[in-house]
């Protein structure tokens, strides 16, 4: 592959300690050099901001978003960002697009490509639904993908962690990794997936799930243990108990000190807290709740056992979906919305429900707020992942817009000030004059989600790092984000460079090529189990498939044919 | 003799996973727990009547079929696709998904509409969902957890011959361990059919009152029964009390629904009727719904078109762009507009199963095929092109009627083209020929 | 309180046409739908078999008598989309209101094509009339040539 060298640009790059320099990048072979030959092809950056390519760390990409789909035509026509949403055309190179919140897979690679992003991490797979997961990633071009396979309400986790039997439960995370081509072990609300297949839930750590001699507790602190036992790059990716209740927080605050006791096999954080906006609030009810950001960020900023992502909610219609069956059932009888259930057999449960968030409810305002405070009150960037948690707290393609009011407080008190009065007693938001600069907003959307998720060659433009450069038209030495955010957004929309793999890919905001991206996946079972091990799980799978799933153990796992550009990594084993 | 095991059946929504199939000398010799239909699928391979050759028809619809190339078919299906102004493509149920993303790409290229045979099936489902959503759970969900299942316009035994066995009534699970002993089962149709011969109650509606009979049990689960008239879609209110009762007696309730649903009046609002009557049970009892899709890919296709187009089915791609109107863009409605001039379909017969009025204009316009066997859609097709038989001489993906995918296998070895290589050549044939004209 | 079977308002024009003097003739509702039969010959609609299975009509017994034909004789089914001639056949077990033709050419010969709007066609309920004829079943290939103009 030819050479590429990009100059003059303004390189922010965290995790080499490159702050804001003018360093040339060199790109050989799709990977990040040191230097490259004299005819190496010259991309002249013009003094524009230069960061690693974007790394979504949790985002529901493949797989549920397709029931999502089906469900909102109008979502399809719906347009509230030109160039990044809505119905086009197709062209000689591109695919039709549609869709805002939920867009065709096409859309998802085109548009997260002219953010600058280039790899994407489905957050909610079962090991049952993998297949079909992969068969979008495979429609979704460009973008590298990772994926997350919800264990939390697993039957034989469930069934191993109540026998005591760790080394099952360690040769069964690493077996359904191989067999759903995953990346890492999500949990959803532990233990309540399971309940809601009797339309019942678990209210908090220590309630019996009803089918298992087991707690939240007991599931945590088991996937945790076996996570690391099999010492997987990334840590478990939790999803509280009694996501979007009032005086959740007790609940976020018990979970966090719960994993204390777990030791990390590596230098990263045991346990990753996903969308926290959703779970840090106060209050007993609709009627005196309140952001608890202050109490979370307090226990985030005196901990290192524990990263976060935001969960950033953007006013306007939404798309939830998640494993977390009984809160969807929640929202869709609240709303009176329309409310699509999966219940997944052995594995765990999923709803979706659409829902429109406003900013003259004091509850989204509220929100809205929460999810801002906990990424300017935590203190370490390192510790914060920027997500909006797409599409259930909003659309990918509004990163931008909320990138921007991480960096300018005057932005986030032009919206503060259209708030309900309601909604003023309730936030610390309008107190915080915090503004993130370019290294810190590189961190939390590059370099943070590469180091959590264990990608080593991901998130950064150190050699040996893949060639995935975003360049914008932002001259950083010369513009004033606080004042200027509505230009430097539309910058960050569409950017004047997205280079993928040492391709370029989306030019001045139009896409440009559509290279296949690769699927990284974890094999732990291969050397990480020994064959006794893989001998009894096997046996016991294979009984458990007679008697309770309604498909044969032979045609289960994930085939080859469906990922097509895999990157296999293998744990050190311990 | 080699048996294959855990071979996929391509006949139904079932998408059962477990025959056993013997194979010699390239022909298949015996079918293992298969039912009567996938058996007949399977084994019928070699008796029915094989598409052996290309054709083409080249004086009008009631010339003969004439064999020729595949290169000379294709190029033929290439060149009506090309010169019509409101094309049609339709079908493609009864294939892999690999092949339906493929039919996908040539709709777009060829600016044509776009649809499955969820047109005549479980269309109104789709829009039942999205006016109301789909409460569902995997079949493996039902078998272990239902205690009352309710068939509603749908005939099992006829349509879907191991559902009973494998994922429902009969079906042994972790919480049903005795199976039939451990349900409930409760049918409701017009018709006293075979599937209502094993079942505890039998609702017999008068035909066109679904949406009458699921309001009634809206009210009676919403403590409205006061309301109700003596009779209601035709039964004594005592019997529909009956069946809210035991709605409201069980743990976990489910509600497998088919034409009798989607195809009666009410069509939608039918499906929406029952989304809504599943949020109601949720309040207090654990209740979900699968619609029981008939072709063994017809869930694969609304899932390919939803993730490659945004939608699921009558999809029209005229303005480059996927739009979506399925009372307007729906095949049955444009054909009888009489607004399609080119027609081409895959793995699904219209000539069939489509109302006589379409078919009319179907004798009116050049129209391809894309089959294994001869059917009604022959005797109008001016290109006929023999596919291999997904499943059995190709392998790909399929989705359960639950939503859940799984690969097929490929049993034999065939000289026919599949039906992905078949649009793919299309697909190369269309751009040559637009390259030529110029067109984007 | 009893209700009547729903009838789309459009049908109300509809007028039966047989007045021949003699010939006994029933108002009925037709409903098409899956048998296992035509599924299993579904592969090879041009046989004897699907012909077996999908050219027939079903009446319960009282019907039958009331129509004066027996079992395998032909009977006229017509709607106000359209005429087929089919055996007829006895599904005891049906009610009197309804007769049954599997689904495939013949039912779709005469069900309703109207979408209401919604894409679905009207293959069940459709009003209809049977009566007896000796006009014979048309085959299959016959059947579909009738379609071209």
């Amino acid at each position: 592959m030819a050479e590429m060298v990009i100059k003059n640009g303004v390189v922010y790059d965290p995790k080499n300690g490159v702050d804001g320099e003018r360093n040339e990048i060199c790109i050989k072979d799709g990977k990040i050099v040191n230097n490259v030959g004299a005819g190496a092809k010259v991309v002249d950056a013009e003094g524009c901001l230069v960061l690693p390519g974007g790394v979504d760390g949790h985002t529901h990409c493949a797989g549920k978003i397709n029931t999502a789909r089906v469900m909102s035509p109008h979502d399809m026509r719906y347009s509230p960002i030109p160039g990044l949403s809505g119905p086009e055309p197709r062209t000689k190179l591109l695919r039709p697009q549609v869709g805002y919140n939920t867009p065709n897979t096409h859309a998802i690679g085109y548009r997260y490509s002219k953010l600058g992003y280039t790899t994407i991490a489905e957050a909610a797979i079962t090991p049952m639904m993998a297949r079909h997961m992969h068969e979008e990633f495979e429609s979704i071009p460009i973008l590298d993908k990772l994926a997350l396979v919800l264990l939390g309400s697993n039957w034989q986790v469930m069934q191993y962690i109540q026998d005591g039997d760790s080394e099952m439960l360690k040769s069964y995370m690493a077996w359904a990794l191989l067999a759903s081509r995953g990346y890492g072990v999500k949990v959803v609300n532990p233990g309540g997936g399971s309940n809601w297949t009797w339309g019942k839930n678990v209210s908090g750590l220590d309630d019996k799930v009803i089918d298992f001699d087991v707690t939240p507790a007991d599931i945590l602190i088991g996937l945790a243990e076996a996570n690391e036992a099999l010492n997987l790059p990334h840590s478990i990716h939790v999803h509280c108990n009694n996501l979007g209740i009032p005086g959740n927080i007790t609940t976020t605050l018990a979970t966090m000190k719960l994993l204390e006791k777990v030791k990390a096999s590596q230098d990263r954080q045991v346990m990753h807290l996903t969308h926290m906006q959703f779970h840090s609030y106060t209050g007993t009810s609709w009627a005196d709740f309140a952001s608890g950001s202050d109490q979370i960020a307090d226990y985030i900023n005196s901990h290192d056992h524990l990263t976060f992502d935001m969960g950033q909610m953007i006013f306007g219609p939404a798309m939830t979906m998640t494993a977390d069956g009984p809160t969807e059932y929640r929202n869709a009888r609240m709303f009176d919305a329309k409310w699509s259930n999966y219940d997944q057999e052995l594995e765990d449960a999923g709803g979706i429900v659409p829902l429109a968030y406003s900013s003259q409810h004091f509850a989204h305002a509220t929100m809205w707020s929460i999810g801002l405070e906990l990424a300017l009150l935590v203190k370490d960037p390192w510790k914060v992942m920027f997500t909006t948690d797409n599409p259930n707290g909003g659309a990918f393609v509004n990163y931008p817009e909320a990138q921007m009011l991480l960096m300018s407080d005057k932005k986030r008190q032009e919206v503060i000030a259209g708030f309900p009065d309601m909604t003023m007693d309730r936030i610390s938001l309008p107190n915080i004059d915090r503004e993130l600069d370019w290294g810190e907003m590189t961190v939390m959307t590059r370099s943070m989600p590469a180091k959590m998720l264990g990608l080593d060659v991901k998130g950064h433009l150190g050699a040996g790092a893949d060639a995935d450069v975003a360049i914008y038209d932002v001259k950083p030495d010369k513009v004033d984000v606080s004042v200027e955010h509505e230009a430097v957004k539309k910058a960050l929309s569409f950017a004047k460079y997205t280079i993928k793999g040492g391709e370029v890919v989306v030019r001045d905001g139009d896409i440009t090529a559509l290279p296949k991206g690769k699927v990284y996946w974890v094999n732990a079972y291969e050397n990480g189990i020994v064959q006794a091990e893989k001998d009894r799980l096997i046996t016991d799978l294979e009984e458990r498939f007679k008697k309770y799933y309604s498909m044969q153990f032979s045609n289960y796992m994930v085939e080859d044919a469906y990922v097509s550009r895999p990157v296999e990594m293998r744990p050190e084993v311990a | 003799m080699p048996v294959i095991k855990d071979v996929v059946c391509t006949f139904c929504g079932c998408l059962c996973d477990d025959l056993e199939v013997n194979v010699e000398d390239n022909k298949i010799i015996k079918v293992g727990k298969a039912c009567k239909l996938g058996r007949a699928k399977t084994m019928g391979m070699f008796l029915h009547e094989r598409i052996e050759k290309p054709m083409i028809r080249k004086n009008g619809k009631d010339s003969e079929l004439e064999e020729c190339s595949y290169d000379e078919a294709i190029t033929k299906a290439a060149e009506i696709l090309v010169a019509a102004k409101r094309p049609m493509s339709y079908g493609w149920c009864s294939t892999s998904c690999e092949a339906i993303e493929k039919a996908v790409v040539l709709a777009e290229e060829t600016g044509s509409l776009f649809d499955s045979t969820a047109n005549v099936c479980h269309g109104p489902s789709a829009l039942a969902t999205q006016e109301k959503g789909a409460p569902s759970c995997s079949l493996g969900t039902a078998k272990n957890y239902a205690d009352l299942i309710i068939f509603w316009g749908c005939n099992p035994v006829h349509a879907h011959p191991r559902h009973q066995t494998r994922y429902s009534t009969m079906a042994k699970g972790a919480f049903t361990p005795n199976g039939k002993k451990d349900k409930k089962m409760v049918v409701v149709d017009p018709r006293n059919t075979d599937t209502a011969k094993k079942a505890d109650l039998l609702l017999q509606l008068t035909p066109g009152t679904d949406y009458v009979l699921i309001e009634a049990l809206r009210a009676i689960v919403n403590g409205h029964e006061d309301v109700l008239p003596d009779e209601i879609a035709g039964l004594p209110k005592a019997k529909v009390m009956e069946l809210a009762d035991m709605c409201k007696a069980s743990k976990f309730g489910i509600i497998y629904f088919g034409m009798g649903i989607t195809q009666t009046r009410g069509r939608y609002k039918s499906g929406d009727n029952v989304s809504s009557l599943l949020s109601d049970l949720n309040q207090t009892n654990k209740f979900v719904m699968i619609g029981m899709r008939g072709h063994y890919n017809v869930t694969g296709f609304g899932q390919v078109a939803a993730w490659e187009t945004g939608f699921p089915m009558a999809i029209d791609f005229s303005r480059g762009s996927a739009y979506y109107n399925p009372g307007e863009t729906g095949t049955n409605d444009v054909l009888m507009r009489k607004e399609v001039d080119a027609f081409i379909t895959g793995a699904a017969d219209p000539g069939a199963h489509f109302p006589q009025e379409s078919v009319k204009h179907l004798y009116t316009i050049p129209a391809i095929q894309v089959d294994g066997y001869a059917n009604p859609t022959t005797e109008f097709s001016d290109v006929v092109i023999p596919a291999a038989i997904a499943g059995v001489e190709c392998d790909g993906t399929a989705y359960r009627m639950d939503g859940q995918p799984i690969r097929m296998k490929k049993l034999i070895e065939t000289t026919f083209k599949t039906d992905e290589e078949i649009l793919t050549e299309i697909i190369a044939k269309v751009r040559e020929l637009k390259g030529a004209e110029g067109g984007a | 309180m009893t209700h009547k079977p729903f009838i789309d308002i459009r049908i109300v024009t509809y007028n039966i046409k047989s007045t021949v003097k003699g010939v006994r003739m029933i108002e009925t509702i037709l409903i098409s739908a899956r048998t296992i039969d035509q599924g299993a010959t579904l592969e090879e609609k041009t046989s004897q078999a699907y012909f077996d299975a999908a050219a027939y009509c079903e009446l319960n017994e009282g019907n039958l008598e009331a129509l004066g034909v027996s079992v395998d004789q032909n009977v006229k089914v017509a709607t106000a989309h359209g005429m087929v001639v089919l055996p007829a056949k006895i599904d005891a077990r049906l009610p009197d209101d309804i007769v049954f033709i599997p689904m495939g050419p013949w039912a779709n010969a005469i069900v309703d094509p109207d979408t209401c709007g919604c894409g679905m066609p009207g293959f069940k309920g459709v009003p209809a009339t049977v009566e007896a004829t000796t006009d014979p079943v048309l085959s299959m290939k016959e059947l579909m040539a009738t379609y071209m103009e």
